[in-house]
């Protein structure tokens, strides 16, 4: 694989607000035409990267380099970067092909070139239509639409959303996020996405890192970040989980894994497991079986459902196995018929893949 | 027993006739008044009783009588001086209470209510004893002499326009400047693009509403004016000591017209501005 083209990178950004260390000895790379995201519970200084990288705060330590261009002291009017905000910070006093000629007016472009662009970007977010209009006229998926082509039609070298999506409803979010990443791969720019919301990280970006607490816990690619997650942390954070205690031993090479929940469980793998090390396993991975699959490469368990969630595709249910653990596995509603299997008290078997079973550090 | 069928009626005030009424009669008692005075003003008598035909005659006597237009010319000099003067202290306060934070704010903003909720009569009989407390000069040279009435006027003024821009600006938070800055406007570029253009409608409309203020104000003036500086509204109540003719009629008719279209011009700004609130 080429290496691409870094973009930004920060290296040990640091940010304190009084006692609290919003961003906390941050490092990162992102690569030219990335879709990169950072997911975090609230609070955990996610936004304050963003901001440091748009240059709306100073940090206290670290650098932001832009195309590879020491900016940690750069004016925020001079980076070539561009945000979207998670009010849309549309100016209220303009119309909408005011609000977007804003930053192409300050760069004294001519105006026959700023038409063309406003013209493009208006028929790109589906605009087109609505030059005239005040944002106090537009529903809150319009306003969106002209905050992103307000940053866009700049091209910047990174666009930054700050929880662009947070205000809409679920349809239109779907709908939004779909073409978020329509419009950064026609465009061929690179976007960076702060979030809380997982499914829209794992939709829409090619790499997600997880933040907690000011720190980067870990960066991967998104379907890496899933299925191989390497901490609790990110492991909880990215979906739902069972996790399995127990302590590890090597025979042969191939680690043996004695867990609380399920006994002991072959690996099969020559890797040890790290210290204050778990296993987990996702709840879908875990299917439902007729008995007791005593195949060499499944573990196996049977025991009574406790609790039942219906999400119309998909079901949540939590098994007790006879040793009071409990488990969470996720049902595909295949047939509608099926659904009277899942009430609670009733005793099922299920089983998963060794291969599934993730290593999870702490 | 025959169950009465309640029909459900949503609210309508629009279709209401007892509203209609209440709102006419309303409507009449308010402004009979204003149209009776400048209906008489056109009246051919001396006396505003009878309707004796029409005439123009009182407006072509205003303009011959000098006394009338030196107070009208000394409240335009007012009216405009304190204008400016207390938009001026009105954008500065209005911007000082909405961006910045400092000692006992809390307490200013209550303070800046004060001139517009005291009674006018004691505002002026305050500024009377004030002035003479400080021994204000007497000055005897013609715009010197009205300085006393545009202090007065910019006291009570200058907090309605600090309220309506305050009330502008605190639609435009933060975020909207830094993402004035964020597309390459430097601090000055966004005090110009963003803040200026931001606030201009409730900057006209506070500037109309001062001008109408100070033009129309009589008791602060009463009490501040000097002989040598008389008021349209002064010199009108000193009319009236006389009798009311058809020329305070006519007089009063024009202060109305030039405030009607001051107040037009303010509202309008106003709901450009209302529009813009997002929802």
């Amino acid at each position: 694989m080429t290496e691409k083209k870094t973009t930004i990178e920060l290296k040990k950004l640091t940010k304190k607000f009084g006692d609290i260390i919003a961003v906390n000895d941050v490092s990162l790379k992102i690569s030219e035409n990335d879709f990169f995201t950072i997911l975090g519970p609230s609070g955990c200084g996610k936004s304050t990267i963003l901001r440091l990288i748009a240059g709306l705060e100073v940090q206290d330590s670290g650098a932001v380099i832009i195309n590879n261009k020491d900016s940690s002291f750069v004016q925020a009017n001079e980076r070539p970067v561009n945000m979207v905000f998670q009010s849309y910070a549309l100016f209220p006093h303009l119309s909408v092909r005011d609000n977007i000629e804003f930053g192409l007016k300050l760069k004294k472009i001519s105006n026959t070139d700023i038409k063309i662009r406003v013209e493009e970007i208006l028929e790109l977010v589906k605009m087109n239509g609505y030059d005239f209009k005040l944002p106090s006229e537009l529903s809150g998926g319009q306003r969106q639409r002209v905050a992103l082509a307000r940053a866009i039609v700049n091209k910047p070298k990174i666009v930054l959303l700050d929880e662009p999506l947070s205000a809409l409803d679920a349809n239109l979010r779907m709908e939004m996020q779909q073409e978020l990443v329509n419009i950064q791969r026609n465009l061929k720019m690179t976007f960076m996405l702060v979030t809380h919301d997982q499914d829209e990280a794992l939709s829409i970006s090619s790499k997600i890192a997880i933040m907690e607490n000011g720190k980067i816990i870990e960066t991967n690619t998104a379907t890496n970040m899933y299925e191989y997650p390497s901490k609790k942390f990110s492991a909880e954070f990215l979906g739902r989980i069972n996790i399995i205690e127990g302590a590890s031993s090597l025979i042969d090479n191939r680690m043996l894994f004695n867990s609380d929940t399920f006994g002991k469980i072959n690996l099969e793998r020559d890797i040890k497991l790290p210290k204050d090390g778990v296993l987990g396993i996702r709840p879908e991975k875990i299917i439902i079986e007729t008995g007791l699959n005593k195949q060499k490469n499944r573990v196996s368990m049977n025991g009574t459902i406790t609790n039942w969630t219906y999400y119309g595709d998909v079901s949540y249910i939590t098994i007790e196995l006879k040793n009071k653990s409990k488990v969470y596995i996720n049902v595909q509603n295949v047939h509608r018929n099926s659904l009277q299997e899942l009430n609670i008290g009733k005793k099922l078997f299920a089983s998963f893949d060794i291969n599934d079973l993730i290593i999870l550090e702490k | 027993m025959k169950k009465r069928i309640q029909h459900y009626t949503p609210v309508n005030y629009a279709k209401n006739n007892t509203l209609k009424i209440i709102t006419f009669i309303f409507l009449v008692i308010l402004y009979l008044p204003i149209i009776n005075l400048i209906m008489f003003s056109f009246n051919d008598s001396k006396r505003n009783i009878v309707w004796r035909g029409f005439t123009s005659k009182y407006y072509e006597k205003l303009f011959e009588n000098e006394m009338l237009f030196l107070a009208f010319s000394n409240s335009m000099t007012i009216a405009i001086t304190s204008t400016i003067i207390s938009t001026f202290l009105g954008i500065t306060t209005a911007i000082a209470l909405w961006k910045f934070n400092f000692y006992l704010k809390k307490y200013y903003d209550v303070a800046l209510l004060f001139p517009i909720i005291i009674p006018e009569i004691c505002m002026g009989i305050s500024m009377l004893v004030f002035f003479n407390y400080i021994n204000w000069p007497n000055f005897q040279l013609w715009p010197f002499t009205l300085s006393s009435i545009i202090i007065a006027h910019v006291s009570f003024i200058f907090p309605f326009v600090a309220i309506i821009i305050r009330a502008r600006l605190s639609m435009l938070n933060n975020e909207i400047l830094e993402a004035g800055q964020d597309l390459g406007a430097s601090k000055y570029q966004v005090i110009r693009k963003i803040i200026i253009p931001f606030m201009s409608p409730a900057l006209v409309a506070s500037a109309l509403l001062a001008f109408t203020l100070s033009l129309d104000d009589f008791v602060v003036t009463f009490f501040t004016s000097g002989p040598n500086s008389v008021t349209l509204p002064v010199k009108i109540y000193s009319m009236v000591r006389f009798g009311i003719s058809p020329e305070i009629n006519a007089i009063s008719t024009l202060l109305i017209l030039i405030i009607i279209i001051c107040t037009y011009f303010a509202i309008r700004f106003l709901s450009k501005s209302n529009r813009e609130f997002m929802k």
